[in-house]
């Protein structure tokens, strides 16, 4: 049974369809890339699918024991954390609070836990950093620690080389190569498709208000659309 | 030594020493959810529900009843809720919807007090519910019983949500994907608040009530880089200034909530300039 299952799926806003007709199956151990242009409704079906907004209509169905305590997500960078005092720990360790239930404080194996994310992710040495004084890499990795302690099973991501240089963003995505390979299904959307060809298992184009391809790395580089896109991509 | 004869004087009154306690104790509590208030933009809601405490208490003067805060609590608490739905609800404007609330409470409860007060004092009444007034010194035994149980409840709620209320605060929308019920937590914040709000009144008046909140929490966030610094720090900024307000207010003849307010403002320069220093340095 697919971790995550969507059938005919219409999202938007408020009566305004963005996309429709969205069906799809995330497996354990997956690494699904959302392509697509600007404002065709990818952090939309993002939302939808991580239940922060409902779905228009359609059905997301879970596998059995997949709760939202067991997911992590990296949004894409926002301006409202901009002014919020935090140190780089207090952040990261805010991704284990889907463990704690009703308990007040973090134990020990949840604070090194959060260690040894931030040991993985090369940000150990800015712990005691204020969050918003950080470069724009270096906080998106403090997000991406954070989604690590909230995932066990499946993780999220949006965007996650937007702001950043190229050379940032490559090591981005070799780092959540290595943990799809550890075994985390992986939801990413970004609009590198070169990038996304190469490390990914599945593809869904969104193209304007429909779904334009769904399915794997090989079958997207023989369709017509995924030739345009990817000779798009390495040119 | 004049002043120290003077305060060991005014000291041996006990309404002076309940006055002392239940001021450090409301200067205590409203400064722990400053940051969450400044940063949820709950201010709004903060200044909001002020106005709904002054005209439920003119409510409860023209009712009579000996002690208003059983009528002016649950009725701000359940304006917290409302304006924070209101907030959420993306089709009526939140910030809209506390203006009409707020400012419909500040005309009624004015017009309430006018025609049922029968106090001769009328305009000394209403300016003493908005900016506070000496009412602090005339705080009875039991009153000062309820508001330290009302603040040890804050503290409590507090200490027990702390990585809850930082996770919902710092971005909701993650805490929501990941399993955190934000929608449960904004509504104890929500009433957490009106509670904060209800006991500040008594301290400061309607009027005052959000900045004593508010600028604690400001003056630490201007030094300060994490929430656990930021929110200690400022409680220890709110509880001197509390404190050094009182006495001063006690020893000058001052009105209490001002002079409380004056300090906090003090305070705030000097750590915006520490803040300054701290980032050319
Ligand atoms: N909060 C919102 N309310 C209404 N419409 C929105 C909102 N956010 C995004 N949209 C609209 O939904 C469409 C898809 O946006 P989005 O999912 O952010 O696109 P993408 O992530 O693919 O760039 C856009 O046309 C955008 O204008
Ligand atoms: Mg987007």
């Amino acid at each position: 049974m697919p971790q995550l299952s969507c059938r005919d799926l219409t999202i938007g806003y408020e009566g305004k369809t963005v996309v429709s007709g969205l069906s799809f199956d995330v497996n354990a151990g997956d690494y699904l890339c959302i392509v697509g242009e600007n404002g065709t409704g990818k952090s939309t079906l993002m939302k939808t699918l991580l239940k922060l907004m409902p779905p228009m209509s359609g059905r997301i169905t879970a596998e059995d024991g997949l709760s939202s305590n067991q997911i992590g997500y990296l949004p894409q960078q926002t301006a409202a954390q901009r002014d919020f005092p935090a140190s780089v720990k207090e952040v990261v360790r805010s991704g284990c609070l889907n463990r704690c239930g009703m308990r007040p404080f973090y134990s020990k194996p949840e604070k090194r836990m959060a260690d040894e994310n931030m040991e993985k992710l090369g940000i150990a040495a800015l712990a005691k950093r204020c969050y918003r004084e950080l470069s724009g890499g270096q906080q998106q990795r403090v997000l991406l620690a954070r989604a690590l302690c909230a995932a066990r099973k499946i993780l999220l991501i949006d965007e996650p080389a937007a702001g950043l240089d190229p050379k940032a963003a490559v090591e981005m995505y070799s780092l959540i190569k290595k943990l799809n390979d550890e075994g985390i299904s992986i939801v990413m959307i970004s609009h590198d498709i070169a990038a996304s060809i190469k490390h990914a298992s599945h593809i869904l184009h969104i193209g304007e208000r429909y779904p334009l391809f769904c399915g794997t790395v090989s079958e997207y580089q023989q369709s017509d659309i995924g030739r345009k896109y990817a000779g798009l991509g390495e040119s | 030594m004049e002043i120290m004869d003077k305060l060991a004087l005014y000291f041996q009154f006990p309404f002076v020493r309940y006055a002392m306690v239940a001021g450090i104790l409301i200067a205590l509590c409203s400064s722990l959810l400053g940051v969450t208030l400044v940063l949820k933009r709950f201010s709004f809601i903060g200044d909001g529900l002020s106005h709904v405490a002054f005209g439920a208490t003119a409510a409860a003067v023209a009712l009579n009843l000996t002690n208003n805060i059983f009528l002016v609590l649950p009725v701000t608490i359940i304006c917290a809720i409302l304006l924070l739905r209101a907030g959420q609800n993306a089709k009526i404007r939140g910030d809209a919807s506390i203006a009409m609330i707020s400012v419909g409470a500040l005309a009624v409860g004015y017009l309430i007090m006018n025609i049922f007060s029968k106090s001769s004092n009328l305009s000394g009444d209403v300016c003493a519910t908005l900016f506070g007034s000496t009412s602090i010194l005339t705080l009875t035994r039991a009153s000062v019983w309820l508001c330290a149980g009302l603040s040890m409840a804050v503290i409590t709620v507090f200490l027990l949500f702390y990585h809850k209320i930082f996770a919902v605060t710092f971005d909701e929308d993650f805490a929501t994907a990941t399993g955190t019920k934000a929608k449960t937590y904004n509504l104890l914040l929500a009433a957490v608040i009106a509670v904060i709000i209800v006991l500040a009144m008594n301290l400061v008046g309607a009027l005052l009530v959000s900045a004593l909140v508010v600028f604690p929490a400001l003056s630490a966030m201007r030094v300060l880089k994490s929430f656990k610094a930021v929110t200690i720090c400022s409680v220890l900024v709110s509880v001197s200034c509390a404190a050094l307000g009182i006495l001063i207010s006690i020893l000058a003849g001052t009105p209490v909530g001002a002079t409380i307010l004056a300090v906090n403002i003090a305070g705030f320069g000097i750590f915006s300039l520490i803040g300054l220093a701290a980032r050319s340095g």
